[in-house]
């Protein structure tokens, strides 16, 4: 069987195509349920809103790597301070993505990083202050290509 | 596997006592995810830097937890608070266990 250029073009994409849909469909994701797990299990308590700012580009062309920035308000003295800061995404197979430890020799808690993520979903970060208190913020990151292989 | 993993840090050369600095690193590493699959259908095992630490004269300034969702070739930019005159030392453990190291020398004025 012999096929001109144009029609193996066309094959290649159609192979390349199914396999994506077939990966996909394979690829066990996180959800929210466990991502909310994973929350508590770090934070011991529900966060609240405020405090932490977290950037994230509204849409990733590329989710092999996007650009994500955390930034706490805090004075970092001694007793107050951000002890860590754990991301969070979502809609991964699984939803760790990173944790911060912070010191006081830190100086600003503030901290980027650039992170995968296989599909369009909620990129959440959850800060630890040195008093107990927990904070969290919340970004939608459509993703255009996913990064998880396949 | 690609080329032994190589470290590059960016610290300021000097800073004024107490300045906040920003420190920026980045290390080549693939961080298989394990996730994929190779052509054969086999699954590649997982294969990344899992900590990330720094130190300022053997101080801990900023560490950090990797999970495979951090992108190829790891970047971490963060800030420390120089009192002194002394060295950053930047470690990066792979989950094979090698350590790699990165030093840098920053002058307090």
């Amino acid at each position: 069987m012999n096929f001109n250029r144009r029609q193996a073009l066309a094959l290649s994409a159609a192979a390349v195509a199914f396999a994506a849909t077939g990966l996909r469909a394979r690829t066990a994701l996180a959800g929210t349920e466990e991502t909310e797990k994973r929350i508590l299990d770090f934070a011991g308590k529900a966060p609240e809103s405020g405090k932490i700012t977290l950037t994230a580009p509204e849409i990733a062309e590329n989710g092999n790597t996007v650009p994500v920035s955390v930034k706490v308000d805090s004075a970092m003295s001694d007793d107050d301070r951000v002890v860590s800061v754990m991301i969070v995404a979502d809609g991964n197979p699984n939803p760790e993505v990173a944790t911060f430890h912070f010191t006081a020799l830190s100086g600003a808690a503030a901290a980027t990083t650039r992170i995968r993520l296989a599909q369009t979903q909620n990129v959440i970060a959850v800060a630890k202050m040195a008093d107990g208190s927990v904070f969290m913020d919340k970004k939608e990151v459509k993703v255009t290509i996913g990064g998880c292989g396949g | 596997m690609a080329a032994a993993p190589k470290p590059r840090v960016k610290v300021p050369k000097t800073a004024k006592a107490g300045e906040v600095v920003l420190l920026k690193t980045l290390i080549s590493h693939e961080m298989e995810s394990g996730q994929r699959k190779d052509k054969d259908g086999n699954t590649i095992p997982r294969k990344i830097i899992n900590k990330f630490s720094c130190e300022f004269n053997g101080e801990q300034v900023f560490s950090c937890d990797i999970d495979p969702a951090i992108s190829a070739n790891p970047y971490f930019e963060f800030s420390a608070k120089v009192n002194e005159s002394g060295a950053f030392k930047f470690s990066w453990v792979d989950d094979d266990g090698s350590v790699y190291t990165d030093e840098q020398k920053i002058e307090v004025k």
